[in-house]
């Protein structure tokens, strides 16, 4: 399925593309990032040494690591809000999804969606049909009119994802989406999540602390070292879609990316 | 009928603290001037006031027109200015540099001073008044506006930078509706202060003709002795101010429907 995914993304916009896999949609070459503080060196932060990273076209990158490895400053740089310190960020235009969902309270569901098209110059109602037509897709319907405060944690969090696709970069840079939901809603959100990029084929960097989620969503998960983030290994995920968390080849995966962590048993 | 009986119930007991508060207030205020504790040219008891109200109702209410068309117009001035001040204030870092300090300092300016100059320009008519109003109302407007429109959450405006967002678009889609309660917040002590402005406008300015507010009604009264009817004018004043302050949180229900939701209320 991974490789359908594949072969169903052209670089969009290319007129009759090579037959040759394009360039990666992210290409992170021996980036590192520095937090100065100004006058006291002794107190600047190295938040990522020589990280090098690459996704391809439609390609789901994983990347776990511990707490304040970098992760975040990562997809900062993929997204263009940050300059690296040393390296190349080489990128499609990439879209947000943060760690919280940043929904805006006076709008409703519907809206805050549409808010990309919307910043993009597209009229309210028709941003309201794009919008309206992914919530239908993805399961969302009858949610249009909801506020964010009257929407659980996991609503938010679909709704933030969709926003995220309308933003209509061929990237997405997802940070700890889950990380705030209990663990029988993350359990849901990612089957959503894998359901949701399986009729949205995207390029994704997914970063997250959990092992599990990083082997049941992506192609592939690099580990992060303890900060400096380094990558301390790639492991390629070539199992068929849907993973259940029990098979044994998902198991085993989640065995090896946290002995690379540091955490095996 | 029982709807209605429900509602008048609920409208009541709303009101009634207040209500209750005011009887008191009155009740011992009552005692306390018939028991000889003030001579009464000190301190009318209230039902000489009630008196005076009936007595010299057409009189008040010509005030009463004059004083609440310069309040409101006052403070439409300060409200439009203020948030667009604050805005711009926002918007500019020189303008903050540059007028801040300023705007703080327009508030310690003692109204007498410049009201030579203000009559000077604009003469006899209603419009020295509506600019002392207006400079004494516009500051918490501009006070709450700024601080509300620093205080958008620094990430969100990130997530709008990766739409590609323009500064006009960041300030249209986050700032400006994130900072609404505040900047209503900042007209609601507008609001609170902008009937002492009135008196301070009145009472500051010239003005000719018979009928000049109830700012000048009290001053008049004052030196006639007339206390009753100087506090018949004030209790006019007090009600004006109690009713602008709660037509605006009507108003508000309006403006921003969306308000944001209860503290608290992310799980």
């Amino acid at each position: 399925m991974a490789a359908g995914t594949q072969t169903a993304e052209p670089a969009a916009g290319t007129p009759a593309p090579a037959p040759v896999p394009g360039p990666p949609a992210v290409s992170v070459e021996a980036v590192s990032r520095i937090y100065a503080d100004s006058g006291r060196p002794d107190r600047s932060v190295r938040a990522l040494a020589e990280v090098s990273l690459r996704a391809g076209p439609g390609e789901v990158l994983a990347v776990v690591g511990p707490s304040g490895c970098g992760k975040t400053t990562l997809l900062e740089l993929i997204c263009g809000l940050q300059e690296p310190d040393g390296g190349a960020v080489r990128c499609a235009p990439a879209a947000l999804m943060p760690q919280r969902d940043l929904l805006l309270p006076w709008l409703n569901a519907v809206d805050n969606a549409a808010l990309a098209p919307r910043i993009a110059g597209m009229r309210r109602a028709a941003a309201r049909e794009r919008a309206g037509a992914l919530f239908a897709e993805l399961g969302l319907a009858g949610f249009e009119a909801a506020r964010p405060h009257e929407l659980s944690g996991g609503m938010r969090q679909r709704v933030a994802f969709v926003r995220t696709l309308l933003a209509g970069k061929p990237v997405l840079c997802l940070d700890e989406p889950f990380g705030a939901l209990d663990a029988i809603t993350r359990a849901e959100m990612q089957s959503w999540l894998a359901r949701a990029l399986r009729r949205e084929p995207r390029t994704v960097v997914l970063v997250t602390h959990d092992v599990e989620e990083a082997v049941l969503l992506a192609d592939r998960v690099a580990v992060l070292s303890p900060r400096p983030g380094r990558v301390r290994a790639e492991l390629a995920v070539e199992l068929p879609r849907p993973r259940a968390r029990t098979d044994a080849a998902v198991v085993a995966l989640r065995e090896r990316a946290l002995r690379a962590l540091g955490l095996g048993a | 009928m029982r709807r209605h009986l429900g509602y008048t119930l609920r409208c009541a007991r709303r009101v009634l603290p207040a209500f209750l508060v005011a009887l008191g207030a009155l009740g011992v205020w009552e005692l306390y001037v018939d028991l000889g504790g003030v001579n009464s040219a000190l301190l009318p008891a209230p039902h000489e006031i009630a008196t005076e109200l009936w007595r010299n109702g057409a009189l008040l209410w010509t005030n009463f027109a004059i004083t609440a068309e310069e309040v409101v117009l006052g403070l439409l001035l300060a409200l439009v200015g203020g948030f667009l001040l604050g805005v711009a204030i926002h918007l500019s870092p020189l303008l903050r540099r540059g007028i801040y300090p300023h705007a703080v300092g327009s508030q310690a300016v003692p109204i007498a001073v410049i009201s030579p100059l203000l009559v000077f320009w604009w003469g006899f008519g209603v419009f020295p008044k509506l600019f002392v109003i207006a400079l004494i109302c516009f500051f918490p407007v501009v006070v709450t506006t700024v601080d509300a429109l620093a205080a958008v959450d620094p990430e969100q405006l990130k997530l709008l930078r990766t739409f590609d967002a323009s500064r006009w678009q960041v300030f249209r889609f986050a700032e400006l509706p994130a900072a609404m309660p505040a900047a209503i917040s900042g007209a609601r002590i507008a609001l609170a202060v902008g009937v002492i402005g009135a008196y301070i406008a009145e009472t500051s300015t010239a003005t000719t003709g018979p009928y000049a507010g109830l700012g000048r009604e009290i001053v008049t009264d004052l030196n006639v002795l007339a206390t009753a009817r100087a506090y018949a004018a004030a209790t006019v004043l007090f009600a004006f101010a109690v009713a602008c302050f709660y037509a605006l949180t009507l108003a508000e229900r309006r403006l921003v429907p969306q308000t944001n939701p209860p503290r608290g209320a992310r799980p």
